[in-house]
């Protein structure tokens, strides 16, 4: 009998500890980012695609050194170059990022001497069309800096 | 009031809109509420605060296909979900909100609304039988012993309440608790019964309306995670919305008659200025203390569910009913 009373009465109690709890996160604000209106910043070791890195002039820092694309384990990379008349060094013509194969492995960002190559922070690249995966990034470059 | 033919429509089309707009706004209150407790922000993009949702859910409902599964009990089918709905209008009928707000008060309006209330079990019969689906039938199987075991609890304290009040009519229910706060059956220390056990009946009064309504952590009907959604498994469309509907409006019933019964009506807790208002502040509290338990307790198995009803609530409401009986012979 003793017990029946207790266990009921301990129940009891449990129920409103519980919604005293609910009640607390009640009014706490929100934690959630409502995704499409507010993106969080991605931390500083994500892997995105790579991006070219740029100087201060707004060039990208390759020389058309050839590495990262000799590197590239799934063939995603392919550059061309071209050398001005009179200048010592190539100019970056083409850079072509196959993203559909890349497994994001960083071989090709390791293997740049240069400092021209880096992880972007680029995460919103849902799509339905495989086209859209194919990234022209010296065309992302500029379009950075416009 | 004389019943003639306008009355009865204009009494029927607000108890519609009534009920229609408290389903409607419930669940957005319901979304919202869940939202907060789990430290999100609930539906916000359509219209301020997401206040546009309810009707866009609804024109989204009505522009669906109503479709009847093969080799289903066509007239139950369509029945059930208009049964869910029918009582709880009905019901709004006999509720007074203040002295002055009522459609048709009735001297047994206690008696008339439990009446409509078991019907409500009813739809969820007629749906889990006529869907010709096994989860559906099971659902229906449980929503009866559940029916069963909490309308005994319930209606064994509102007899304690009539007991008390002397009267099966609410609004004579009601204007016995109007005096102050201790008049109110919730803690009757004024009243005629000084009956200290009072809370306890308010709280197992409040467990059988939850149950009543099928509502989490009772909602054992529904069971979305072992019986896919229970009784309405089959239905889409405003089949479905009147399910939906009916819940809300069963909610609004019994927080109406929790109100009544406990909380004094439209009587002020310190006695003054009475009125409908304050009927409205005390239901919608209750309401919002219904959405605040669902979404802090886990479901009840169905085990649990019928020992709490035979093990701990009869027992409980039948001694107060005895107890009651007992103090209104002595004082
Ligand atoms: S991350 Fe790896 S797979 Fe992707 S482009 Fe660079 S080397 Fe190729
Ligand atoms: S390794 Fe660096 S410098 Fe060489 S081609 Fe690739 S990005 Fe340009």
């Amino acid at each position: 009998m003793v017990t029946y009373f207790s266990e009921i009465y301990r129940g009891l109690l449990s129920l409103f500890e519980g919604m005293g709890v609910t009640f607390k996160e009640f009014i706490k604000p929100t934690v959630t980012v409502s995704y499409p209106y507010e993106t969080l910043e991605m931390c500083e070791r994500y892997r995105g695609h790579i991006e070219l890195i740029e100087n201060e002039e707004g060039e990208p820092n390759c020389v058309v050194c050839m590495m990262c694309q000799r590197a590239c384990p799934s063939d995603c990379i392919s550059i061309a170059g071209k050398k001005e008349e009179g200048s010592k060094k190539k100019v970056l013509t083409k850079y072509m990022l196959d993203f559909t194969k890349c497994s994001l492995c960083g071989t090709c960002v390791e293997s740049c001497n240069f400092n021209a190559l880096d992880f972007s922070k680029e995460y919103n690249l849902a799509s339905t069309r495989k086209e859209d995966f194919y990234f022209d990034l010296l065309k992302r470059l500029e379009d950075r800096n416009k | 009031m004389n019943l003639t033919l306008l009355n009865v429509i204009v009494a029927v089309v607000i108890a519609i809109a009534f009920a229609a707009l408290n389903a409607a706004y419930l669940v957005w209150a319901e979304r919202r509420g869940a939202a907060r407790i789990q430290r999100r922000p609930g539906p916000n993009i359509n219209g301020p605060f997401g206040l546009l949702q309810p009707p866009l859910d609804g024109i989204k409902l009505m522009a669906k296909q109503l479709t009847t599964p093969g080799g289903a009990d066509k007239v139950l089918f369509i029945a059930a979900p208009v049964l869910a709905m029918f009582p709880a209008i009905m019901s709004f009928v006999t509720i007074p909100f203040s002295d002055t707000i009522v459609a048709k008060n009735m001297n047994v309006g206690v008696l008339m609304i439990f009446a409509f209330a078991s019907m409500g079990s009813m739809s969820l019969v007629f749906a889990g039988w006529s869907s010709r689906n096994k989860y559906s039938m099971m659902s229906s199987v449980r929503a009866v012993s559940q029916a069963v075991a909490y309308e005994i609890p319930m209606l064994i304290t509102t007899i304690t309440v009539v007991m008390i009040a002397g009267s099966t009519d609410l609004m004579e229910i009601v204007n016995q608790q109007s005096p102050s706060i201790l008049h109110w059956n919730i803690f009757p220390l004024l009243g005629n019964s000084h009956n200290l056990l009072m809370p306890l009946s308010f709280l197992i009064f409040f467990t059988c309306t939850l149950a009543e309504t099928n509502r989490a952590p009772f909602d054992l009907g529904e069971a979305e995670s072992e019986l896919v959604a229970g009784f309405h498994t089959e239905y889409g469309s405003m089949g479905f919305g009147l399910f939906f509907m009916g819940e809300y409006a069963n909610i609004v019933i019994g927080s109406c008659m929790t109100t009544i019964l406990f909380l004094g009506g439209w009587s002020c807790p310190f006695g003054l200025f009475p009125g409908v208002w304050w009927f409205i502040i005390k239901l919608y509290i209750l309401i919002a203390t219904f959405i605040w338990i669902r979404w802090t307790f886990p479901r009840t198995t169905i085990y649990g569910l019928l020992n709490l009803s035979w093990k701990i609530l009869i027992p409980l409401s039948l001694f107060n009913l005895l107890f009651t009986a007992g103090l209104i012979k002595v004082f």
